[in-house]
């Protein structure tokens, strides 16, 4: 595989393009730091990294709007910062901290954030599934046109809810769009030992349109997405995506050794030639949307960004004991 | 909850009427429906069928089909599209035909309903109700019969009611839908028809939580859920023939449980039999009765007792089945034995 940075651009101009680069540069520093409160046993549990993966994320979310809704996964960070969470109150969470977006009651798989249309990161796989066929369901009930995303790797294609799902979505119109994560594994298993036939046609026979993307460019992306969302919002009904991605690291923070499952040189030429970073910063210079200098400096500021929010969530405190018992009923 | 419950009370002004369990469920939705447009209902053939049971039956006349949503057979695609509609504004009632079926539905409920609103830190809410019946003796064999409401008893986030007669069908299911959060109300199918009761005209809501003492007495409380508290009465009727005046004691909601009302009753007769159609083992009966052997331990004449549902898959033979079941004649001679009459 080579380097698609040549491909043709999607109309994509300088002020969505280099706010969406920024975006992907913050969720590879977020995932770095987390990895690095993960090794440096400064962070309860595990977490689950989104690293190389970040085109899908900005790619999908810039097709949305503030209030249109998203369900994420356990390998939800990107999703959720792509939505517009703020850093700071994520790292909290992960930390288990008071000031955290779950209070630290939910931790790195749980980042829910009413403000930003986030239903929530879901620790079951395919769990999502309903819940965003549900919020586009109320969306159309009440007359709204607001556009709900579902987000999911394809180790979610063995669950049955998420076939039902989509029939009930095309049953009944509704504005949904279904994003496969296809990162090739559902955690220690190549996909092909897991997912039996054709990965699209299990939408198309429901009826639902289905494009399958390069999911490592965000401008690809960014183009079926906004077409797949702007058709649902229109009440044209829902749609599938399928993006081709990979997982740069492993399952989770722990998995280091990682291969009786997948070769060095396999990671090796997806991280050298398939980075969604480097794609999409090669193109904004050859296109001219920037120069290096800009990349760098976007950089720069970036991993300030994120040593701040890591330094508030390791300042912040742990929610009193007490409060254990609050929130289980509203 | 603004409003208290308040027993209908004939010739003061009050009208009331003689209504069937599944009259008054009907009324509550559709009183419910009348009030919020955000209420809707949602499960399979709820719209022109009104459900094998007729329970909803009407309600599409006058909600149409947008409000009395027929699903496929996809329990767990409803029930969870019902969550996320709850989280996005709405108020859905999901109808479960048979409990049997919250096998089904089972991670909608306990991993995503029960614990969104923890799990979010409190910030998203899910105010949904899911409609489910129970009860055996119907003929319908093990996959059809069971009493299953012990099971989103177990779960934190989850209420759960088992009204027993029309006038708290009626008020418990308008506190459920107005409740923000999962309220899961298990109906005795038998109960639809056959229980029929007095229901005010005027509007009323009951507060999960609140039992209910369905006969006074001093010699020994039944406390008995959903069906079994139709057993429990009638054991109670037979009881008084031989000098034992029973109480028999209705907790309505098995979460939230007003463990007061249970533990008082128990404490003033100082005997206790726990009567419940779910499965003896490791249910309701058990978590009453620890509730009764912690309050009220020093006020007891013997140990708490528990009829339940006998420990099998339910039968099909009605002989074979009927032996599942708690019946008065059960309650009755416990009740002597432990009474010495």
């Amino acid at each position: 595989m080579t380097i698609a940075a040549k491909q043709t651009a999607t109309g994509l101009d300088v002020q969505k393009a280099l706010p969406m680069y920024r975006q992907m540069v913050a969720i590879r520093a977020f995932e770095e730091r987390a990895n690095d409160l993960y090794t440096r046993a400064l962070m309860p549990g595990l977490a689950h990294l989104y690293i190389g993966e970040e085109a899908v994320a900005v790619g999908v979310c810039e097709a949305l709007r503030p209030d249109d809704y998203i369900t994420s996964t356990h390998r939800g960070h990107g999703h959720c910062l792509a939505k517009g969470a703020a850093p700071d109150l994520m790292f909290a969470e992960l930390l288990g901290k008071e000031a955290g977006y779950c209070k630290g009651k939910g931790g790195s798989m749980h980042i829910a954030d009413p403000a930003t249309g986030n239903l929530g990161a879901n620790a079951i796989v395919g769990g999502g599934a309903a819940l965003a066929t549900g919020a586009a369901f109320a969306s159309k009930m009440l007359g709204q046109d607001r556009v709900a995303v579902c987000f999911f790797g394809e180790g979610a294609l063995g669950q049955g809810v998420l076939y039902e799902s989509m029939n009930l979505a095309q049953l009944w119109k509704l504005p949904v769009l279904y994003v496969c994560e296809n990162n090739m594994y559902n955690e220690y298993t190549h996909y092909s030992e897991t997912t039996a036939g054709d990965i699209p046609t299990r939408a198309t026979a429901f009826g639902l349109p289905s494009e399958t993307v390069d999911g490592q460019d965000v401008r690809a992306v960014y183009a079926a997405a906004s077409k797949m969302v702007e058709r649902a919002r229109r009440g044209d009904g829902p749609g599938f995506l399928l993006m081709n991605t990979y997982r740069f690291r492993g399952h989770h923070v722990g998995d280091i050794a990682r291969d009786y499952y997948r070769t060095k040189q396999e990671e090796q030429r997806w991280t050298s030639e398939r980075d969604p970073l480097a794609i999409a910063g090669e193109w904004l210079v050859s296109e001219g949307l920037a120069d290096r200098g800009t990349l760098t400096r976007i950089e720069t500021e970036v991993a300030a960004e994120m040593d701040a929010a890591v330094e508030f969530a390791k300042n912040a405190s742990y929610p009193d004991p007490v409060r254990v018992d609050e929130d289980i009923y509203a | 909850m603004p409003d208290t419950a308040t027993r209908p009370e004939p010739g003061r002004g009050t009208a009331v009427r003689e209504i069937s369990f599944a009259d008054a469920i009907r009324e509550a939705l559709a009183e419910e429906m009348r009030r919020d447009p955000t209420v809707f209902v949602i499960g399979e053939d709820v719209a022109e069928a009104g459900t094998p049971f007729k329970v909803v039956k009407g309600l599409v006349e006058e909600f149409g089909k947008t409000r009395v949503v027929d699903t496929p057979i996809s329990e767990a695609g409803f029930t969870g599209l019902a969550v996320g509609a709850a989280m996005a504004g709405m108020r859905p009632v999901v109808d479960i035909m048979f409990g049997d079926f919250m096998t089904l539905i089972m991670d909608q409920v306990v991993n995503q309903a029960a614990k969104i609103h923890y799990m979010s830190g409190g910030k998203w809410k899910v105010p949904m109700v899911i409609r489910a019946t129970m009860g055996a003796t119907r003929r319908s064999a093990a996959q059809h019969s069971q009493s299953l409401h012990a099971w989103p008893s177990h779960v934190p986030g989850l209420k759960v009611a088992i009204p027993s007669t029309p006038y708290d069908a009626k008020g418990l299911l308008k506190a459920a839908i107005r409740d923000d959060n999962p309220v899961v109300i298990f109906e005795d199918k038998i109960s639809y028809a056959k229980v029929k009761g007095p229901v005010p005209d005027e509007e009323y809501v009951i507060p999960l939580g609140v039992a209910d003492i369905k006969r006074e007495g001093r010699d020994i409380s039944i406390i008995a859920t959903s069906s079994m508290v139709q057993v429990a009465l009638g054991a109670a009727a037979m009881l008084e023939e031989v000098g034992i005046d029973a109480e028999v004691v209705d907790p309505r909601t098995t979460w939230p449980l007003d463990e007061k009302t249970l533990v008082e009753s128990v404490r003033k007769t100082s005997r206790c039999i726990v009567v419940d159609e779910g499965y003896f083992r490791y249910g309701v009966t058990g978590e009453i009765a620890s509730v009764i052997a912690e309050g009220a331990f020093y006020d007891l004449d013997g140990p708490v007792r528990r009829i339940g549902a006998r420990h099998v898959p339910i039968p099909f033979s009605p002989p074979l089945e009927d032996a599942t079941v708690p019946h008065e004649r059960d309650v009755v001679a416990l009740a002597r034995q432990m009474c010495n009459k």
